[in-house]
């Protein structure tokens, strides 16, 4: 298992007042994402426990891509991963904004 | 449950999510849109981290809920307790956090003695990994089911997820006041490729999914009996079933085992000579079962009635 944590800076705020959401299933080649607004509006922390080690820097880039275009500004993400591919990993998350922002899942 | 009793069917779920798949369902899909809309309050929510504590020792990742979501609800209006395991992950095993949810949640309902419990299997049996502590889990689950069940409180499972109801799963559900079963649903203890693997192909061909299908699957259960209830694969049919079956479950006592074990005893009587689910059919009265794998939900559920009233005893 590989342990891996990202800090980035939002734009904005998640709309929405929900505390936490969770979406996903760890399965292989899937992940679970529990999504918490528990940080200041303009932080994003994504936390990751994958069975898949050395990918770090795929992870990098996919969450900085994730935050640029969402700005999920509060949230706390922590995903357990099943070896999901990158565009799964960059659907869940999105899957979990809208989720936490109030849109359907 | 007869034909007419599903037909009035009055969900107030929006259409587009009662009609959806049971089966192609998350486990968390399946609990939102069971019960009446926003009302369920989980237990020990993912937020807690209440992890498996021997999947690290293998390296192998968790789930923030183990696999099982427990927690409390309305189904039309009145309070339910329920339980869900997502099959998708580990198969929905039974571990020892996964285990010890659904356990506490049964104590909780023998302490109140009132609350009906809804339990939506979805899993292979015990996790492999946890095997010494996913056994006690299965027992110590059977006895508060038990338990459950002698204060007053009716338990009904339902069988329709990917995984089936194996192992120790098939054995719990044994001990439910009452099921209701998909044809998706399979409800055993040993899985064909366990049986095949112990026993030789000769014996159980795994790979023959007719085969599985016509000896575990949903229709074969409510032919024999094992399932009180045949439903549709929607989350509309689980819902009507679950609550059918909490109106209609039997009381927990002496005369019910009675009647269960002289069920099972004309069981094996009738039917221990049958080599086949097929000749099981037959002999209960079909007179084409070769076409009943091929019959649709309204069909099936039609002549299931004709042949075999539903029985609140044996499984």
């Amino acid at each position: 298992m590989e342990t891996l944590n990202y800090r980035n800076k939002a734009q904005q705020r998640a709309k929405g007042s929900k505390r936490q959401v969770i979406v996903g299933v760890v399965a292989s080649g899937n992940l679970e994402v529990l999504a918490e607004r528990v940080l200041p509006d303009t932080d994003c922390e994504v936390d990751i426990r994958t069975a898949a080690e050395g990918f770090g820097e795929v992870w990098q880039a996919v969450v900085a891509d994730f935050v640029e275009r969402r700005s999920p500004g509060g949230l706390k993400f922590s995903i357990n991963d099943g070896g999901a591919r990158p565009d799964t990993v960059a659907l869940r998350l999105a899957q979990a904004v809208s989720a936490i922002e109030g849109e359907r899942t | 449950m007869n034909a007419a009793a599903l037909d009035k069917s009055k969900d107030s779920n929006d259409a587009s999510t009662s009609a959806s798949s049971w089966y192609e369902a998350s486990a968390r899909q399946r609990v939102e849109n069971l019960l009446d809309a926003n009302s369920f309050n989980e237990f020990i929510g993912p937020e807690l981290r209440e992890t498996s504590p021997h999947l690290p020792l293998f390296d192998l990742p968790e789930q923030f809920d183990d696999g099982m979501i427990v927690g409390y609800g309305r189904l039309g209006g009145k309070p339910v307790l329920v339980a869900a395991q997502e099959g998708r992950f580990m198969g929905g095993a039974f571990g020892e956090i996964h285990g010890a949810k659904l356990t506490g949640l049964l104590r909780a309902a023998r302490d109140i003695a009132s609350l009906p419990v809804l339990i939506l299997f979805d899993t292979g049996g015990v996790r492999l990994q946890e095997a010494n502590a996913g056994e006690l889990a299965i027992a110590e689950i059977m006895r508060a089911l038990i338990e459950a069940r002698l204060a007053g409180a009716p338990v009904v499972g339902l069988v329709g997820g990917r995984a089936g109801c194996y192992g120790g799963g098939g054995l719990i559900a044994g001990c439910c006041s009452a099921l209701a079963v998909s044809e998706q649903g399979r409800i055993s203890v040993s899985g064909p490729e366990v049986i095949e693997t112990n026993r030789g192909v000769e014996e159980f061909d795994s790979k023959d999914r007719a085969l599985v299908w016509r000896t575990m699957g949903g229709k074969h259960r409510r032919l024999i009996g094992g399932a009180e209830v045949f439903a549709d694969d929607s989350v509309a049919s689980f819902r009507d079933a679950a609550q059918y079956l909490i109106e209609h479950a039997p009381s927990m006592n002496l005369s019910t085992l009675e009647a269960e074990q002289f069920r099972l005893t004309q069981r094996i009587e009738r039917f221990g000579t049958c080599a086949d689910a097929i000749d099981i059919w037959r002999s209960l009265g079909a007179t084409e079962p070769q076409r009943i794998p091929a019959l649709s939900y309204r069909e099936f559920a039609a002549l299931a009635n004709h042949l075999q009233e539903p029985r609140h005893d044996a499984r």
